[in-house]
């Protein structure tokens, strides 16, 4: 049996969960609501985000373009994608949208301009 | 002189937002003036996502959301001037501004908007003892550096306060290959999101120390560590436990100001729990034909909501233009005060004028502790007109209540307004 303590980011009340996992069975406490326990769940089974973070521009008006994954990856691949963004330098112009990275650390997810940057 | 009908003072989400609805509202004659090279304002360099839930109903970056409302105002061949740092306003609404390319110039206005945004908390005014040393930055300014300039700031870095922008940014320096040692904030409760709490701190293993301040800074060239100490209920740091931290940037995310300086010279009251110029319903200071919106007004928690406050502001100062004439003539008017008590720390506006109060008023404000199990009451002269329980109320959000017109006109003779928090049996 594992216990993971979490606060829920459903909404501003942020309540402490307590995660129960005991073989296939997942029990979730301390919650206000649904959603609480739906994201206790999801949190202690598949927590993904959304990245952002910015690469490096050539000859545009200022050094860097702001970029995001374009959904949701798993948390565990936080820092190898910022490996590859990091790595990443783009030709000016961009434009909101332009995939920057495709598949990004293999996560089958795109990273993505969300700034436009005009040539120098 | 240079004639326009409406002058918007910033080009941030509060003026692109005023613009839009202004223009909607059927003016024409609009200018918007920018001291930056874009549109934009702060979300420029706000790259994290999370904004434009209300307004859009979907999660975009700060970039992509100020692109949404660029978009609009170039539609809407909305004229604005960039680079133009306004130097002063005046009773008469004539704005001297100064730019490269046209030199000093004054506009005369019918109406002004004012939506300059509002500007960080520095070091200097927050006292902290110390070497000066470089590496020490607002939580703003090395947000720009990093993500706009493209500069590092630091690597191994120790935040003080726990406002969003000091959140965002431990996660941002992580990312980035920093090690963000340590956030400590002075307070006994964080004032960022919870949600940044959970993803830019818990995430990486980031400690968060409440009730704690940096009570000395080392390092003569750059930083080389600074010393955390536990502070009581006086805020004052206990002896004995100091702890020392190696690092070498020092970022500070202790609040913002709005940026007033303009508003005070035009000669308009100020709300000294705001920082902001006092305003009625329509967001019209008490300077006729000049108004108010977004974080200049009063520092706000959502985009979403600067840029729903700016519309109505943009909407007003169109209508005032419209119909000026008729305006002036209708004195009869029912001047109701608004007072925040009892853990409200402020309200805006702080006045209602019933003769031109739409169908609808949000009035917004903040409390001042965290309380559990409180309601939200308002009173009109004494009575109580409406109890709204809350489990939690917070200083880092923005709270609001919804007065109808209609239900004013049931109290006439009303003369204040009261906004309070009251505790549950």
């Amino acid at each position: 049996m594992e216990m993971r303590e979490l606060t829920c980011i459903g909404c501003p009340l942020g309540c402490s969960l307590t995660v129960t996992m005991e073989e296939q069975t997942i029990t979730v406490t301390g919650n206000t609501c649904s959603r609480g326990e739906a994201y206790a769940k999801k949190e202690v089974t598949d927590p993904t985000r959304i990245v952002t973070s910015s690469v490096k521009v050539e000859g545009g008006v200022i050094a860097k373009a702001s970029v995001k994954t374009s959904s949701d990856i798993p948390k565990g691949k936080i820092f190898e994608c910022m490996k590859e963004i990091r790595a990443c330098v783009v030709k000016a112009p961009v434009r909101i949208g332009d995939v920057v990275i495709a598949n990004c650390a293999g996560t089958g997810v795109s990273v993505v301009a969300t700034k436009d940057v005009e040539c120098l | 002189m240079i004639y326009h009908d409406l002058v918007i003072i910033g080009g941030g989400p509060a003026g692109l937002s005023a613009a839009v609805a202004a223009k909607e509202s059927g003016l024409d004659d609009i200018l918007i003036i920018e001291r930056d090279y874009v549109l934009g304002g702060i979300l420029n360099q706000c790259i994290h996502n999370g904004f434009g839930l209300h307004t859009f109903k979907e999660e975009l970056t700060g970039p992509e959301y100020a692109s949404r409302y660029i978009a609009m105002v170039k539609q809407l061949e909305i004229p604005y001037q960039l680079n133009s740092t306004v130097l002063d306003i005046n009773k008469e609404k004539e704005i001297t501004v100064v730019s490269s390319e046209n030199g000093l110039e004054t506009i005369k206005a019918k109406a002004i908007i004012l939506a300059m945004g509002c500007r960080e908390r520095p070091r200097g005014a927050l006292n902290i003892p110390g070497l000066r040393p470089a590496g020490i930055y607002t939580a703003g300014t090395a947000q720009r550096l990093v993500n706009i300039e493209g500069h590092m700031v630091g690597k191994e870095v120790v935040i003080l306060g726990s406002g969003d922008i000091g959140l965002i940014m431990a996660r941002r320096m992580t990312l980035e290959g920093a090690k963000v040692k340590v956030v400590a904030e002075l307070m006994p409760y964080s004032g960022g999101l919870k949600r940044n709490i959970v993803q830019c701190l818990n995430d990486f293993d980031i400690p968060l120390k409440l009730s704690h301040t940096v009570i000395n800074i080392d390092g003569k060239k750059r930083v080389t560590g600074i010393t955390l100490a536990e502070v009581g209920p006086d805020r004052k740091p206990i002896p004995g436990t100091e702890e020392y931290y190696s690092c070498d940037t020092l970022l500070l995310s202790c609040g913002l100001i709005p940026e007033n300086e303009l508003t005070k010279q035009i000669g308009a009251s100020m709300n000294p729990v705001t920082s902001g110029p006092m305003v009625n319903d329509r967001l019209e200071t008490d300077v006729e034909g000049i108004f108010a919106c977004g974080n200049v007004l009063h520092v706000h928690d959502l985009v979403d909501y600067v840029s729903e406050e700016a519309a109505l502001a943009g909407k007003n100062a169109a209508e005032y233009i419209v119909n000026e004439k008729a305006m002036t003539d209708e004195k009869e008017t029912n001047v109701i005060k608004l007072k925040a008590e009892n853990g409200v720390c402020y309200t805006v506006p702080q006045s209602i004028e019933t003769s031109t109060m739409a169908d609808k008023l949000t009035v917004r404000f903040r409390v001042a502790d965290v309380f559990e199990n409180r309601s939200i009451c308002v009173y009109y002269d004494g009575k109580r007109i409406s109890k709204k329980k809350k489990r939690v109320l917070a200083p880092g959000e923005m709270e609001q209540v919804v007065l109808l017109k209609t239900s004013l006109e049931e109290y006439p003779d009303l003369k204040e307004i009261v906004i309070r928090t009251e505790e549950e049996s």
